[in-house]
């Protein structure tokens, strides 16, 4: 990545942003308050809101449900008219922003090829406990959650866990009511995550819908060739864990390269923290091995969804050692993504690997910047996972780094997945996934060994107590 | 937390609201959480594998109980909290801070405690009696989440929670 590039992203903000998440923001202080009883200012959000969408097929659904809700009566299709103009907003937003970025880096992206009109699920209870605690959560407001509201999250995770398609919704729910029981009660903090806490809600809105799709996507094409790692991206909260790969696939047809992601990931406890996270994904032993000994993968026929391969052990052989910088320098200059699937547009989900270097490094009151010909970039250095080897003190000491351009709040960074450094006149290398078969830092593993092994502990104590 | 981070926390996607759980090992208490207006857990018992006695210290009041599973009094309760709480306590300042913990049952430390046996004499409760069946519930379903099937299906809402917390 160039200063240049980085310029077009300063000087390029897309036309229409901030009033679009302006209206955003009207709904988003709306569901502070509650909508029980709307008062003026949030009535006038909310009509903005319509006003902004008339145009759209969402426009007249979106006027009823505005003007019931100001009236004071809310029904779940009104919340579901809400948080699809939500949607809307933040999809486009996610749209302008990513084109800006395609358009810095002179990054090909394919459009979303829609596959088989995807099966509706089934209507379900889990479903309908989860909109109800929604429902529940809008009109009281976040202002309004007691213990009460928060414990009644629990028999809707409980259920949607228990069905293997709901996933997405269960981790959701369980990680929003996980923030609401820590800052209960809200009224009392000074600045709740208002922004944060609507995506969630809304998010949920949608998935907790009978017609909204299945965890599990509909595979558009199956593809083959040689998998080359760039690095790994770990998401993880209280009781969920997920390791998604950014990779380029060389197709086995001779087509250009294609950036591509896999995820995999598992349910958890919150105790379970640190290099023990990767045991959690231990059902995937080629994909760790291949994150662990920097090796490419051999994929033979395994479903491609967008950008998402669908991760399948079986159809995925180890190939040669590959070096994820030489692969970003040869390949990620052509490589040609693919855009996400509609609804899951949202400008938190921008994660475009890059390759930077030739950068100096600035590092003042624990916040870390990248200059790069004249122009900086913020360094998420918050955001490096406890479960690898890379610290804030090898990225500041670094002078190369593979990372992910992610935008948030009006301003890009840049959040980093491997490093090369310079300590003590050696220079060293380090990945997120370079302890995904085992932590490779004596000193490290010999407090991991110490402390004791956090999953068999847990698994023993679900063995003797659990089937009783 | 400084002013200008929390007023950048109303209109940001990604803020870690819940500080990640420092590490710590489970063998002794196995489950422990800030939950139903209780500090509360399951504390391993040391002579029998078979038994756990269930262990909290309501916020507030501070009132105190520890009881095996199955309602039996600890015979460790005589007029003071047992070693279970604590145990209890102290991996509890272990796995989520003395800040925390105090702030949660709203019990006045001043300086800050660093041990279960400074939280404890900074207490103001009296042992009273509560039933452990809901403790422990939570407990089995607690060690549910990890009987669950792995997915190897994207969970795109994950990247509102990313993972934190390297070299503290």
């Amino acid at each position: 990545m160039l200063g240049t590039q980085l310029t077009v992203l300063r000087d390029g903000t897309p036309t229409g942003l901030t009033d679009a998440l302006d209206l955003v923001a009207g709904l988003d202080d709306a569901l502070l308050r509650g909508l029980a009883r709307v008062g003026e200012a949030d009535a006038a959000a909310l009509a903005a809101l319509a006003g902004a969408l008339t145009a759209t097929p969402l426009g007249d659904r979106l006027a009823e449900a505005v003007a019931k809700v100001t009236a004071g009566s809310v029904a779940e299709e009104h919340l579901l008219a809400l948080a699809g103009a939500r949607c809307a907003l933040l999809g486009a937003a996610h749209d302008a922003l990513l084109g800006q970025l395609d358009t810095a880096l002179g990054r090909a992206r394919a459009p979303w090829a829609p596959g088989a009109v995807e099966s509706p699920g089934a209507g379900s209870a889990a479903r309908a406990g989860a909109r109800a605690w929604l429902h529940e959560v809008a009109v009281t407001g976040w202002g309004g959650v007691d213990h009460e509201l928060v414990a009644a999250a629990g028999a809707p995770v409980e259920a949607a866990l228990a069905e293997p398609g709901l996933r997405r919704l269960a981790v959701l729910l369980d990680g929003l009511a996980a923030e609401l029981r820590a800052c209960v009660p809200v009224a009392t903090m000074a600045q709740p995550p208002l922004r944060r806490w609507a995506d969630l809600w809304a998010r949920g809105v949608l998935l907790a819908q009978d017609a909204a799709a299945e965890s599990v996507p509909t595979a558009v094409e199956e593809v083959s060739g040689r998998l080359l790692v760039l690095g790994v991206d770990v998401h993880e909260h209280d009781t969920a864990v997920q390791a998604q790969v950014h990779a380029i696939l060389e197709p086995a047809d001779g087509g250009p390269p294609r950036l591509v992601r896999c995820a995999v990931g598992a349910v958890k406890v919150e105790t379970i923290v640190g290099p023990a996270l990767w045991r959690l994904l231990d059902a995937h032993p080629v994909l760790l091995a291949a994150l662990a000994e920097r090796r490419s993968l051999t994929v033979t026929g395994l479903p491609l969804h967008g950008a998402d391969l669908l991760w399948r052990d079986d159809r995925v052989r180890p190939g040669e050692p590959a070096d994820p910088f030489a692969t970003a320098r040869v390949l990620l200059p052509t490589a040609v993504a693919a855009a996400p699937a509609p609804l899951e547009r949202h400008p938190v989900g921008i994660a475009e690997p890059v390759l930077v270097e030739g950068y100096t490094v600035r590092d003042d009151d624990g916040t870390t910047t990248f200059d790069i010909g004249g122009q900086s970039i913020a360094v998420e250095v918050h955001r490096l996972p406890s479960c690898g080897p890379l610290t804030p003190a090898l990225v500041a000491a670094s002078s190369a780094c593979l990372g992910l351009i992610r935008w948030d709040d009006g301003r890009w960074s840049l959040q980093p997945l491997a490093v090369r450094a310079t300590v003590k006149r050696q220079p060293v290398e380090a990945h997120t996934g370079d302890w995904a078969g085992g932590v490779t830092d004596p000193k490290i593993a010999k407090a991991e060994a110490k402390a004791g092994d956090a999953v068999a502990v847990l698994r023993e104590r679900a063995g003797r107590l659990l089937r009783r | 937390m400084a002013d200008a981070e929390r007023t950048a926390w109303r209109r940001r996607s990604t803020v870690r609201v819940v500080p990640p759980a420092r590490p710590r090992k489970l063998a002794k208490v196995p489950f422990l959480e800030l939950a139903d207006g209780r500090l509360q857990g399951v504390v391993s018992s040391g002579s029998d594998v078979d038994r756990v006695y269930v262990s909290s210290i309501a916020s507030g009041t501070h009132a105190y109980h520890c009881s095996t599973n199955n309602n039996r009094p600890c015979g460790g309760l005589r007029g003071a909290p047992c070693k279970h709480l604590h145990a209890l306590a102290d991996e509890a300042l272990l796995q989520y801070g003395a800040d925390r913990v105090a702030r949660y049952l709203r019990v006045d430390v001043g300086a800050g405690v660093d041990t279960a046996r400074e939280l404890l004499a900074a207490l103001a409760g009296r042992h009273e009696p509560t039933p452990a069946a809901v403790v422990f519930s939570r407990f089995l379903r607690h060690l549910s989440y990890l009987e669950l099937p792995a997915s190897a299906v994207p969970l795109p809402e994950l990247h509102w929670f990313p993972a934190t917390g390297a070299g503290r």
